[in-house]
């Protein structure tokens, strides 16, 4: 039901261990993170077919990879997924002639107002929200994507099945459930949904504290 | 994750590629073979070259456009903006009111917009409630304002253990939060990006938003420190 990825909550991993460290550890760090910005310029993807993508690596590669080599080995299926590149290119490490997106790709003076553009996901939706803050909500359990069996989805296993409050309303925003899979945008209404967290834990590490999600309007039934 | 330490190469790097090509002949278990990137070297320095060599020899990307986005990122856009946004909301009640009620309005008109801060909600810690934010599903982060995460904010223990041991976690931070101060995480699920504005440490009352500036460290704008005397 869950994917890897999906580890809130998770026992077993040890001390967080902050550390001085320059922006890019190794300079293919930097390389990773440009390349894969550049080829999502090309508009052959969304963002969350290319979360998707990294969410779909096998439980054992996501495990051992680094964070830059999730991105990279990600985006090497989605450019053979998307027909970019084809499996013999990145077998043979070398392009097999220009591509007809070649008028696409994004120029150095184009990067400033590529990064400054981003993606908005905010969205008009036709229908008034249904919940209103302070509104009881309880989430869908099991967490999954209702259009596709394994499918992305934004809820956390850990907060399926959990009685929260709506504490804000976002508007409409890019359902990534139907995004990811070429369903097309359908817009939600977004909201901040606050959790005690002994509703999530059985036991709070301290009596009253609280964990946000920030959650689709159809993840959600009053409670 | 952290990233594992690799050693000094002694070899050409098409040493590496040769010597993957043919222990990929051979039987294993290692990759995933209906996934294509299991076709690339292992290395993720040669994984990298090869999708930029092929990408570039395509006419799909432009080496001088990856050299912009790395100079943006590791030059331009970093903590420091999200400094003077926690500056100026300390010592401009104005300014504080207006960021609390709509922050991406309010930092856009800094300068402070775009991708990975699209949507950017401020939180502000109180003697009552501290805020820290997570992204469990992935790295979600506020890179307008804080640049691109550190990598204890995109590892597997701070991604598993923020949201159930949130004291656990400050306290390997060096962070102990007074007794009756409430923990509220953020789990950043969807595009809206959290900015944390800590509370205004003490003594530095008569201290102008840019002598403030080096006071308000990344971690404290994360909810994982706290500010203080810049050294």
């Amino acid at each position: 039901m869950t994917r890897v990825h999906d580890m809130g909550g998770r026992f077993g991993d040890g001390p967080v261990a902050p550390a001085p460290e320059p922006v890019f550890k190794q300079e293919w760090h930097a390389r990773a993170l440009a390349v894969t910005l550049a080829a999502g310029a090309l508009g052959q993807w969304n963002l969350d077919t290319s979360r998707h993508s990294r969410e779909r690596l096998s439980p054992s590669d996501y495990a051992r990879f680094s964070y830059f080599e999730k991105w990279i080995s990600a985006l090497a299926d989605l450019l053979e997924e998307h027909g970019v590149v084809t499996r013999a290119e990145l077998a043979a490490g070398q392009g097999d002639g220009a591509s007809p997106l070649a008028s696409r790709a994004l120029k150095a003076d184009q990067v400033a107002g590529a990064l400054a553009r981003g993606g908005p996901a905010d969205r008009p939706v036709a229908s008034g929200p249904r919940f209103a803050p302070g509104d009881g909500v309880r989430t869908r359990r099991p967490a999954r994507n209702a259009f596709v069996p394994g499918g992305h989805t934004r809820l956390p296993a850990y907060a399926a099945g959990a009685v929260g409050r709506i504490l804000h309303h976002h508007g409409g925003h890019v359902l990534p459930d139907a995004n990811a899979h070429g369903l097309g945008e359908a817009p939600e209404h977004l909201y901040t949904v606050v959790f005690d967290a002994a509703e999530l834990w059985g036991t709070a590490e301290r009596a009253g504290d609280e964990v946000t999600c920030d959650l689709w309007e159809s993840y959600l039934e009053p409670a | 994750m952290m990233f594992r330490p690799r050693g000094k190469r002694s070899f050409p790097l098409w040493t590496g590629w040769v010597a993957w090509r043919i222990i990929d002949s051979m039987p294993h278990d290692h990759h995933d073979h209906d996934h294509a990137h299991a076709v690339l070297p292992p290395d993720p320095a040669l994984r990298v070259k090869a999708i930029e060599t092929i990408l570039t020899q395509k006419g799909l990307i432009d080496p001088a456009a990856l050299d912009e986005i790395i100079d943006t990122y590791e030059n331009r856009i970093g903590p420091k903006n999200g400094a003077l946004v926690v500056a100026r909301a300390w010592t401009d009640p104005e300014f504080r009111a207006a960021l609390l009620d709509d922050a991406t309005s309010v930092v856009a008109e800094l300068g402070f917009y775009g991708r990975q801060g699209e949507h950017i909600t401020a939180v502000e810690n109180t003697p009552e409630q501290h805020n820290m934010v997570v992204c469990t599903l992935c790295s979600c982060y506020p890179w307008p304002l804080l640049g691109i995460p550190p990598s204890w904010y995109k590892s597997d223990a701070y991604r598993a253990r923020a949201v159930r041991e949130p004291r656990k976690v400050l306290a390997e931070f060096g962070v102990a939060l007074p007794e009756g101060t409430k923990v509220r995480v953020w789990d950043s699920t969807a595009e809206m990006r959290y900015l944390v504005i800590p509370m205004r440490p003490e003594g530095t009352e008569g201290l102008s938003e840019e002598d403030l500036i080096p006071w308000v460290t990344r971690d404290s704008m994360v909810g994982t420190g706290l500010p203080g005397r810049p050294e």
